[in-house]
This record gives structure tokens, sequence and C-alpha cells, in this order.
């Protein structure tokens, strides 16, 4: 039996460890949905559903062998990069941000899939060149990254610029960056926040960032999120209120407590103890991703699959530390536990695509 | 079980570590990236522990802040009732519906619905909203979605408007499962009187939040009131009701107020003098009943009026209780004053013979009677009202005198009942009456003004044999306190200025109109020039009566007044059968022992103190 299970597993191309992680916390993502969401079965349905959508699609991915998803590396960006240009010019706005292209069929944002065009072309590019990398091919990889980045950056959305930007990097920094241009680049990066405060970021971006610095001089504006939600997790104490128990999420004082501030939803009522237990199953998948990435049989992959699972860490603990005030807020959802649909896709799709770097390994060695 | 797993199993046990371990030292780079995990999930548990932990009552406190509200539970308002508990003013419960503007705002299609179940145009609501908003009204329709976000941005503090007040509850109910976001109800009171106009000067209203603003309902309010409970509750961000917590503090009804009105007697007094109004085209009028008695006040009416259950009627002028809030030159009703004065200082009796011949010069001026009435004795001055009589009596006498009897009745000075915006009309000081035509005109009721209730007041003296008791709108419980009585007259002369009242009414007098079958009636009346531009008008007339029965034991005074009736203007015409009308059906109410019945005069039976005051 235990064979046979085995050999099913493998024959399917996945990974146990993995997918006990990702069901755990998808599992509990579902049952704290339906108390940050009012009871609202549908919402957990419909949830559930996105769910099962995603780990089909990761699923399909993992039968994949890795070489096709090097082959397709550069027209996906290619594809990307012009999609992200026609948002721009004939872009829906939404919220005040043209994020949304309108093919008739579906609606969707381009951004979404630079999240995995990115460091898939920065892998492609990087694994043909010596490493670690020479000047000339930096600047490549540098322009490679920065295009999608201003273009994101510019509809404006910044956290999911955020997202691809550091793709990018975890790419150039699994290269085998030298320490001092990793040392150089951080004091490049100090000199141009202040040129990206004034330039490129806009007044809510700035004003997130003021009011993550001191939320209570807007405690009805900007800062209300954060004092709502620092009051949502503190509220909760060690072992929080118990599950339907959430008061500042069930009557409403929590904004967004269903969507990005879910892990505030999540605290009130399982306290520190949830709370640590969620952080360690996070943990855990970055962990494993990691681990299966350091299995990866070609440069490729290794650094396709390594920047994949550090993206995920940016997800879980960029969310995790706005919502609970210790990183300013920017709309990252709490990955496989936000109600929401486009970022989960594109999370299960990246798990997808690290499984099947993982487990084609043997085919690759043969 | 996993590949993995059975390598792990056959592997020895350190393998995997020493793998780890090895590729820290080979490459620093991983080494780094564990580090920030670590790091990152270190510094994640740290802030947790820092929240939930240490800043941990803080925040929920601040958490219960939010949701715990303490909200006021309105207190029922006390009833008014009648002298026999009969209600006049009564609270019933009524629901308003009340919505969040920036909702409702954004449920544009369920509008139609919400506003039939209103009953209110679209429109109307639509503008409600926008008011509620500070938004142009036009601009609500056409605006674009973005736009309308934008400047509804900084008017998110708007959180209430009332769409409609007061409304059945039943209705509310409905409106409420329609379920629209944005839309609730609340109980408040709604005060209801019973009987509308009839009670309506007297008791005045209260406001749509339940506060007296005119009449008693103002005046008592204090006690009407009652005291606002208060109870904690769950509240949602939308100010939402989501559960009662705990009640701090029940409400506290107001107190239920008995008045001395008596509401039959009321009605009939209503329906006599808005049948007066009507008939002689008059502006106004007011009559006042009192309890001879005891001094309550058991009827208090004016005309015009409007219905207070019907907030388009609460307009000034249909809202005065002109009763008391208006001042008349009493005129020949004072008449019986001036002769019970004279009768007291003894230098007069009821067959003293007067010469009213006419007419009498007084220093500038002409004394005129409207028939030149010959010798007559004191009694006939009376019964013709003869002005020329009454200032040839009048002058007899110290001008301190007139002016000392009409303080004691109560002129010149609040009646001390507490009705709001009663005026206490003028009686000056005689020095400044303007000598002996002062002192004449006084005699016959010009030159000093008073308000109905203080007229009704002086006869209360008249009929209960010279005493002043004070006046009450409420309800006594025991009788009047005797220490509080004043004697103005001596019984004697009171009697037999009600003897020559009686005679007044009789058919040889001017007050005929007032007569009550089965019962003697005593009563003066009055016809007054009114002053139109400070100067008496030739053509237009307050009529008045003044009067009190049984008169052989008085038990209810009246005063009268009409306010410029058209054609017919002598009080005798106008003012008298309002007491008429109203008496007859009082005394069957109150069942009151007729002193005048056939059968008595053929018996020889008399009541003792008509046989005293008969001349």
């Amino acid at each position: 039996m235990e064979n046979e299970d085995g050999r099913f597993l493998k024959l399917l191309h996945l990974d146990l460890p993995l997918l006990l992680g990702l069901l755990a916390v998808s599992g509990l993502g579902l049952v704290v949905l339906y108390s940050a969401g009012q009871r609202n079965l549908d919402l957990v349905i419909g949830q559930a559903i996105r769910l099962g959508l995603g780990f089909v699609i990761m699923l399909t991915l993992a039968q994949v062998h890795p070489r096709h998803f090097r082959f397709w590396s550069p027209w996906i960006y290619l594809v990307g990069v012009l999609l992200l240009l026609a948002v721009m010019a004939v872009g829906d706005i939404s919220k005040g941000a043209r994020r949304w292209l309108d093919l008739g069929v579906v609606r969707f944002q381009p951004s979404e899939i630079m999240k995995l065009a990115v460091p898939m072309m920065m892998a492609w590019f990087f694994a043909e060149k010596p490493l670690p990398p020479r000047w000339p091919h930096l600047l490549m990889g540098a322009m490679i990254t920065a295009i999608p980045f201003v273009l994101i950056a510019a509809q404006p959305d910044l956290g999911t610029a955020l997202v691809v930007g550091s793709a990018g990097a975890f790419v150039l920094f699994l290269a085998g960056l030298h320490w001092f241009i990793i040392v150089g680049l951080l004091g490049i990066l100090a000199a141009v926040i202040p040129l990206f405060w004034t330039f490129v970021m806009h007044d809510y971006q700035r004003q997130r960032v003021l009011t993550f610095l001191d939320p209570e001089t807007d405690p009805l504006g900007a800062g209300y999120h954060i004092i709502q939600s620092k009051i949502a997790i503190g509220s909760g104490g060690i072992y929080g209120k118990g599950w339907l128990n959430g008061t500042q999420s069930h009557l409403d004082f929590l904004p967004e407590g269903s969507t990005d501030f879910i892990f505030a939803a999540f605290s009130e009522e399982f306290g520190l103890v949830g709370g640590c237990l969620l952080l360690t199953l996070y943990f855990y998948i970055i962990a494993r991703s990691l681990y299966m990435a350091t299995y990866a049989p070609d440069t490729y992959g290794r650094l396709l699959a390594g920047s994949l699972a550090l993206i995920f860490f940016i997800y879980a603990f960029v969310n995790s530390g706005m919502v609970s005030g210790l990183l300013p807020v920017v709309g990252l959802p709490l990955p496989l536990f936000s109600y929401g649909g486009t970022s989960l896709v594109t999370i299960m799709a990246s798990f997808g695509i690290l499984i099947s770097v993982y487990s084609h390994r043997r085919t690759l060695t043969r | 079980m996993t590949n993995n797993r059975q390598l792990g199993k056959k592997a020895p046990s350190g393998t995997r570590l020493q793998r780890v371990l090895a590729l820290l030292r080979a490459m620093t780079r991983d080494g780094l990236v564990l580090s920030v995990l670590f790091l990152a999930a270190g510094g994640m548990v740290a802030r947790a522990a820092y929240l939930q932990l240490i800043y941990k009552d803080f925040l929920q406190e601040q958490g219960d802040e939010r949701y715990l509200r303490v909200v006021e539970v309105p207190a029922h308002r006390g009833m008014i009732v009648d002298r026999n508990g009969e209600p006049l003013a009564v609270s019933s419960p009524v629901d308003s519906i009340w919505a969040q503007p920036v909702v409702l705002l954004s449920q544009r299609d369920r509008w139609p619905q919400l506003a039939a179940m209103l009953e209110m145009p679209v429109a109307e609501l639509e503008q409600k909203l926008a008011a509620s908003l500070q938004l142009p009204n036009e601009h609500l329709a056409t605006m674009s979605a973005e736009e309308l976000e934008q400047k509804l941005a900084d008017r998110k503090n708007r959180q209430f408007v009332y769409l409609r007040r007061h409304l059945a509850p039943s209705v509310a109910q409905q409106i409420v499962q329609l379920k629209i976001p944005g839309v609730y109800s609340q109980r408040e009171y709604r005060r209801y009187y019973p009987d509308a106009e009839v009670t309506s000067h007297l008791l005045g209203f209260t406001d749509i939040d339940d506060v007296g603003q005119e009449g008693l309902e103002k005046a008592l309010d204090a006690q009407l009131r009652g005291i606002p409970g208060q109870k904690r509750v769950i509240k949602d961000r939308l100010g939402r009701i989501v559960e009662d917590v705990e009640s701090i503090r029940m409400p506290q009804p107001g107190q239920k107020i008995t008045l001395s009105i008596d509401r039959r007697l009321q009605y009939l007094a209503y329906r006599a003098l808005k049948a007066t109004v009507l008939e002689h085209r008059a502006k106004a009028g007011s009559a006042v009943i009192v309890d001879a008695r005891t001094g309550e006040i058991l009827a208090m009416v004016n005309q015009p009026a409007g219905n207070p259950n019907n907030r388009n009627e609460l307009q000034g002028d249909l809202l005065r209780n002109r009763a008391v809030t208006d001042v008349y030159e009493p005129g020949s009703t004072m008449k019986a004053l001036t002769i019970a004065m004279a009768l007291e200082s003894g230098r007069w009796t009821p067959t003293t013979m007067v010469d009213a011949r006419g007419p009498l010069r007084v220093g500038r001026y002409w004394v005129r009677d409207v028939h030149n009435y010959g010798v007559i004795d004191v009694t006939h001055v009376i019964s013709k009202s003869s002005n020329v009589g009454t200032t040839k009596i009048a002058l007899s006498l110290p001008m301190e005198r007139l002016w000392q009897t009409f303080k004691d009745v109560g002129f010149g000075a609040l009646s001390g009942v507490g009705l709001l915006g009663e005026q206490p009309g003028i009686l000056h000081h005689f020095t400044k009456w303007g000598g002996e035509i002062g002192h004449a005109n006084h005699s016959f009721g010009y030159g000093l003004s008073i308000n109905m209730l203080q007229l009704a007041q002086a006869y209360t003296v008249l009929a209960s044999d010279g005493l002043r008791r004070p006046l009450t709108i409420l309800k006594r419980e025991q009788p009047p306190d005797p220490s509080q009585e004043r004697r103005v007259f001596s019984a004697q002369a009171v009697r037999q200025v009600r003897a020559m009242l009686e005679l007044a009414v009789s058919k040889e007098g001017t007050g005929s109109k007032a007569s009550v079958p089965g019962y003697r009636v005593a009563g003066k009346t009055g016809t007054v020039h009114k002053i139109v531009n400070g100067r008496y008008a030739g053509n237009r007339y307050f009529s008045l009566f003044a009067g009190m029965l049984p008169a052989s034991n008085p038990r209810l005074v009246m005063a009268i007044i009409i306010d410029e009736p058209q054609g017919a203007y002598f009080g005798g015409a106008v003012a008298a059968p309002v007491f008429g009308r109203t008496m007859g059906a009082a005394m069957r109410l109150l069942n009151i022992t007729p002193d005048d019945m056939p059968s008595m005069k053929v018996a020889g039976v008399v009541p003792p103190p008509a046989k005293e005051a008969t001349p």
C-alpha cells in the first residue's frame, strides 16, 4: 500500500510534505473565513472553489517538464510586458488605479502574470550566463525587472510592484551577486528612496507610509485600518476569543476583515497561540519550498524555484507585518487565507512550477 | 509514504543535518536567506506577543470602547387627565425611520420601494439624502460614481438623517423588514390629544422630540417628562444595535397630572362658544368656568382653535390661550363690584334711590346711558346697567376704596395658577386715574384691563359670599385651605349684589338670555368699545358676560368674552347665550339640585340664602 501510494504521488509529481502544508493552511483559512465573513457560507464555498481551481492548476503545472517553462519564459515575459503596455493605454480604472484589462470574455490583471514571468525570465537569462554574473549581465537583469516594475508601479499598484521587483532581486541574489554589489545596491536604494518618494509615489501611497509611521495622526481616515487591526489582534490575548466570537470583525469595526486584514480577524479569535501556529505553518511551507529548490537539477530551476519560494515568504510576512503594524500598508493578501481569487491562482501556479522543478530532477539527471 | 522518508530511514540519521550544515558553510548566501527568514518569523512572533501580551489590556479596552455603547432609553411622558381621570394628553409609542445617507445612497434601485412605504415621492427621498449630505440635489442623479465617491469621502461622518418620523410601529416594522442597507427604525413617543382643539389652548403641545412647547405641556414639563433610562448595548460600526447587554437605569416615566378641568364641561363650553363665534362671525372668544366652592378651574376654552394632533395647525393665532394671554377693559361687568363695595360701605342699600337721569357731566366729560332711566333704586342701577347711576354711587365714596376693591379681587396681578403667557392686565394706582372722570370710568369698567380668568375670579368672590380663594388648574385633593382665603366683601353685601344680578338676568334685565330653566342665575353683561389705534372705535365691540348659578348657593362661575361680533353686539345678546347654553347641560351633568322649580314657588319653599338676598 505504502509503496503504491508513494508511486502514485510520484506519478502525479506531487510532494506530500508541501501538499500537507498547503492543505493545512487553506483548510484553516476556510474555517477562519467563515467567521471573518460574517458566517456567509456562500463566501466560503466561493473561496473553496477557487482553492480547488488553484490546486488543479498546481497539479497541472507540476506535470509540465521544467524545460517547457524554460523554453516559454521569454515569450511569456514579452506578452506580459505588452499586456502591461496595453493596460496603460486602454485599461479599466477601478478604485483610482488602472490595473484591469477587459478582453471581452475575461477581465484580468496582467500584473499578476508578471509575478511569475519576471522570475522565469530572470532565471532564463542568468541560466546561460557565467555565474556569478558580470556587470553587463547584471545591468540587463536589472532592466528585465525594472521595466515591469515601473509599469506596475505606475498603475499604481505598489503591492504587486513590490512582489515583482523582489522576485527579480531574489533571482539576482541567488545567481550569486557579489556581496559588495549587494551592499552597493542597498546604498543606491537608500539614495533612490527620496527620489521615489517625490516623483513616483502617489499621494495615497505616501499617506499610507506616513500613517504607518504614526497611525494616530489620522485615526478616522488612513490610520483607521491599522488602529482597528491592532485592536483586533491585541484584544485576542493569548488564547483568543474563540471561533465566531471576535467582536471587532463581527461588528464590522475591522475593515477588510475577510480579505487583506484577515490575519487580524484570525488573531482576535485564536490569539497568540493561533497566530504562532499559522506563522509556523507558513514558515514550514517556505522552508520546504527552499529545501525543494536546493534539489533543482539545473541553474534555471534552482533560480526560479528559489525565487518563487522567497516570493511566498514576501507575501506571508509583508501581509502579517502590515496587519500588525510592523510594515506600512501595501495591498498584499495573506496567501491561501485572504478571500479573493486572482493572487490565489498565481500563488498556486508558482507552487506548481516549484513542484515540477523538484519532481522532475531524476528525469533530468538520468 | 514518500520517497524522501524512506530514504531518510535508510540513511544514517545525521545525513540531512550534515548536508544542511555543509550547505550553510559552503553557501553563506543560503545562510543569509535562512537567517532573514528566522529573523522575519521571530519579528512577527515578537510583534504578536507585544500586541497580545503587553499591549493587550489597552487594546482590549479600546476594542470594547468601540462596540459597547451606552444609549438612552426614552421615558414615557406622563399623561394629563381631567378631574375624573379621563385622558386629555397621552403618549403612544411610535417608530421613526432613519438612514445612514452614505449607505442608502448606494442603494438607488431600492429607493422607489422605500419611498412607497414612506408614502413620499422618490424625489423627496432623494432630496432628504442630498440635504443631509449637503450635496446639491440636481447633481445626485447625474453625478458619476467616482465623482460621488470623491464627494462622499469627506462626508462619511454624517451618519444620520430622519426619513420619516412617528410612523405606526406596524408600518415601521414593515420598512425594517425590507432590509434595505442603511435604513433603521427608532422607538419614540408621540403625544396625542383625544379632545384635539377643545383642550388645545390649555394643554399646548410638545415638539417632535416630546418636549413641552406651549401651555401646560411646557409649564408642567419637568413633572411630565420623566427621566430617560440608560442601557449598555453592542453596536456595530454602522451604529446598529446588535445586542442589549444590560440595563444601567430603567427609564422613569413622567408623572401623571390630574387637572381640575372637567372634560365634559370643557366640551360644553367649547361647543357653545364656537357656535356663538360662528353665529356672530366674531373674531375670537374665550370662556372660563370656575368651581365657586374650591376655586378649581373646570373649563377654559377659546376660539379660534387648531388641532394639536396636526402639526400644520400649530399656528400662534390658533394656539393662544386668550383666556389668560389677552386682557380687555371689562366694562359693565365691573358694576357688580362697584355696587358691592358701595353696599359694604353702609352708605348704600339695595333700595336707596339714585337720580340716574343723564347725561351726567363729570369734569370736561359726559357720562351717558343708552336710555334715560330716571330715578331708580340701586338694584335697578345694576339690572338696567346704568352708567350714570353707577358713577353717582362711586363718586360718593373715596377713589381709594374702589381701587382697593379691584386689587382685592385680583386685578392687576397674576392669578397664580401658573398658566403660560398669562397677562396681569393693568390696574393703575388710583392717584393716576386722572381724577373724577377716571374714578367714574373705573366704576363701570373702563381704564383698567383684565383677562377672563381674572373676571371669573372676581365673580367667584361674589359667588362664595365674599371670600377669595386661590384659583387652581390642578385638581384639589383636599378642600381649600381656609388660611389661604381672604374676605373681600361681607356675606350680606355679596348676597344683596347677587339678588341684583339675578334681576339683571331676568326678563326685565340686560342678560335674560343667560337664564337656565330651573335654576336661578345671577350675572352681568358688558359691552365695551374696542380701542383701535388708541381711540374707542364707534362700531367695534367686545361682548362680555360673567355669571353664576344656582344663585341661591352658587356652584359654578363662568366668564365669557366675544371679540368683535358682527351685527348684534350687546353682551346680553351675544355673550349671555353662551352662559345659558353651557350651564343648562352642565347643571344636569353635575346633577345639581334646581333652585327655581315652579313647584317650589307654589309650596313657598325658598332656600334660606336666597330669602336673605331678595330685595
